[in-house]
């Protein structure tokens, strides 16, 4: 059987028409303007963050604490110390508690537990402890640890509210990466002889580790831009103070605390604060990113 | 060549001592106790928060504390219809503004993009997720909601003959703004889990779509969205979970009243809003209601959440090939868990 010739009026019959092109046309072009809108909250507020933030900054800004008075404007309202310090110090905490503990839990996830129905049960309930509110943790460590004891707000019980949040992010994390380490590299070392142990410490961690530390990263950035875990666990002071078992600032709460204030000049800090705490977190999560090229795996 | 055989006696060369074993055993029990922890550790807290929130559930009525409308701590009512219908309310605006965008950005990103804008385009719309919530909360009121106010006073008074949204006093911190927000909040998370489950389309689907003569456009209508389709609206549960448990940027938006939402540019509450804001001083029966109202707000993340997860699940794994299981699935997991 021939096939006809390809001739033009033969081919008409194969265009596509003018409606659908012009549909196709506007439809791609819809997409990307969705896309560009939304990209357009992004700009606006790193826009306003640097507008209002920056004018906000001084060496002042950082070496002050707050002052807590809300009358006057200028040096007097004081600046943001004991927040930064206060943010680095709950979360390096929560950071310390949360990780080791994380890791440890996604190592047995996938190392030990696969086939059993604990393992199924442990697994759903950190699926539950994902979609908790962070509202709910500071709830939880506050009727653990506030409730009934009559002490009151400390830094560490804002870093248990903290690690909480940060353990089913680590734990999901670690056990995606380590679910990709190949079974491949664990059986010949444990054909070589290798304890369990040595081959888990040696070959898997080692293999896993730049992907788990992209997820710890992320982790601490979400952390560190937590109010809401600190509200009735740390409670706000304005002072710097080190000792965790006192009431603690923060950057996010000195940032809740200040948004609500008549005063232009506490806004105005509330702004400067904000573009630290984002700088603080883009930081972070441009080091994940890094760091998440140079993994082994995937 | 014979093959060495191992005399059955000398076995025992090979094996390890008891000793040398302890260090797997200790490993292996240890971090079993580990993991049995984080079980009982959910387990309390679940257990004690109901404890903290039944003296409310006895003075207001499971049923009455959800679906009655009267929250007045100073005439200690606690029935919390407002406060639920509404977080009902801005996540569902949440997801009406929120999900075509992400969906529609995802779209882009994976079939339309040319390549070398890829990369950076992907990292500007994960990077909404990198900012705080109380930065948006920040954003919303001093800006977003001062800027909107003149075109929803525009907006409610053409269309004032429709009840709820036109007519009324249109406030500047209002659910339509927190609504606003929580969609750009949950943009990220829906975003990347539809262009996860988008790239397992299998290439030939797109092929013998274009090889019938489809547009692009066509082709992404025929091709990829009805494959997609479960794991879009799983991934707008995603999106709608986090929407619901959101507290600060929807606390500084929404204008904290405790009556029932009258109209969309009016002022509102949330469950998660009115804990933050209440909290602080409540005692005896008004803290066991904001104790309650937590309760509901993690009963409901929960199913929300567990709904999102099977849809997930399923659309990964029906008839997909077992790479799109373990990607689609473990990234909605990650996705959802790291925003």
């Amino acid at each position: 059987m021939s096939v006809p010739a390809a001739t033009p009026d033969r081919l008409a019959r194969f265009a596509v028409s003018k409606r659908r092109r012009r549909t196709d046309r506007f439809a791609r072009g819809m997409l990307l303007a969705a896309t560009l809108i939304a990209l357009v909250p992004l700009v606006l507020i790193v826009y306003y963050l640097l507008k209002k933030g920056l004018g906000a900054w001084s060496v002042n800004f950082f070496t002050t604490d707050p002052t807590g008075s809300t009358f006057f404007g200028g040096s007097s309202i004081g600046g943001i110390k004991s927040a930064i310090l206060g943010t680095i110090e709950m979360v390096a905490v929560a950071s310390a508690i949360a990780i080791p503990i994380g890791l440890g839990v996604a190592l047995w996830l996938v190392e030990y537990g696969r086939p059993t129905w604990f393992a199924h049960t442990v697994r759903f309930f950190v699926d539950v402890l994902t979609g908790v509110p962070s509202i709910v943790f500071g709830l939880f460590i506050y009727i653990a640890l506030i409730l009934g004891t009559g002490s009151s707000y400390a830094g560490i019980k804002g870093s248990l509210a903290l690690s909480l949040l940060m353990l089913p992010v680590v734990i999901r994390s670690a056990e995606v990466i380590l679910q990709l380490v190949p079974g491949a590299l664990r059986e010949s070392a444990l054909a070589l002889g290798a304890p369990r142990w040595r081959v888990i410490f040696r070959v898997v961690l080692p293999t896993a580790l730049t992907g788990m530390l992209t997820g710890v990263l992320l982790a601490v950035a979400r952390a560190a831009g937590e109010t809401a875990p600190l509200l009735f666990t740390a409670g706000h002071t304005n002072k710097t103070n080190f000792d965790l078992s006192q009431f603690m600032n923060s950057l996010p709460y000195q940032i809740y605390n200040d948004v609500t204030s008549p005063t232009t000049a506490v806004v105005n800090r509330a702004w400067g604060a904000a573009l630290t705490l984002v700088t603080m977190i883009l930081i972070l999560n441009l080091i994940a990113r890094l760091v998440a090229r140079r993994t082994r795996l995937a | 060549m014979e093959a060495a055989s191992i005399p059955s006696g000398d076995r025992s060369l090979l094996e390890r001592s008891p000793l040398a074993r302890l260090p797997d055993r200790a490993l292996k029990y240890g971090l079993t106790i580990l993991a049995g922890l984080i079980l009982v550790l959910i387990v309390y807290f679940f257990v004690r928060l109901f404890d903290e929130a039944r003296p409310a559930f006895e003075a207001s009525g499971v049923f009455g504390f959800v679906f009655k409308n009267d929250w007045n701590p100073a005439a200690e009512h606690y029935y919390a219809l407002p406060l639920v219908l509404g977080t009902l309310l801005t996540s569902g605006l949440a997801l009406l503004i929120g999900v075509p965008v992400a969906v529609a950005t995802a779209v882009y990103l994976t079939e339309l993009c040319p390549r070398r804008a890829l990369s950076p385009l992907t990292i500007l719309v994960e990077l909404l997720a990198a900012v705080p919530s109380v930065v948006y909360g920040l954003w919303g009121i001093f800006f977003l909601a001062p800027k909107l106010q003149p075109a929803e006073q525009w907006f409610a008074e053409t269309f004032s003959f429709v009840p709820f949204v036109g007519g009324g006093l249109v406030t500047i911190p209002n659910c339509f703004v927190a609504g606003l927000i929580l969609a750009i909040m949950i943009l990220p998370i829906v975003s990347a889990i539809a262009r996860e489950v988008m790239s397992t389309v299998p290439p030939d689907h797109k092929e013998a779509a274009l090889g019938l003569g489809a547009t692009r456009w066509e082709m992404i209508r025929m091709a990829v969205i009805p494959y997609c389709r479960s794991g879009i609206v799983g991934g707008a549960m995603l999106g709608l979970g986090r929407a619901i448990g959101e507290t600060i940027a929807v606390t500084i938006v929404i204008g904290d009243s405790p009556t029932l939402a009258k109209h969309l540019f009016g002022q509102g509450y949330t469950l998660a809003a009115v804990i933050a804001n209440e909290f602080g001083e409540a005692t005896g029966l008004h803290r066991s209601a904001l104790f309650a109202a937590a309760l509901v707000l993690f009963v409901l993340t929960l199913l929300v959440n567990a709904i999102a997860r099977l849809i997930v699940l399923r659309a990964a794994r029906g008839g997909r090939t077992p790479q799109a299981t373990g990607g689609a699935a473990n990234v909605g997991a990650a996705a959802a868990v790291g925003a």
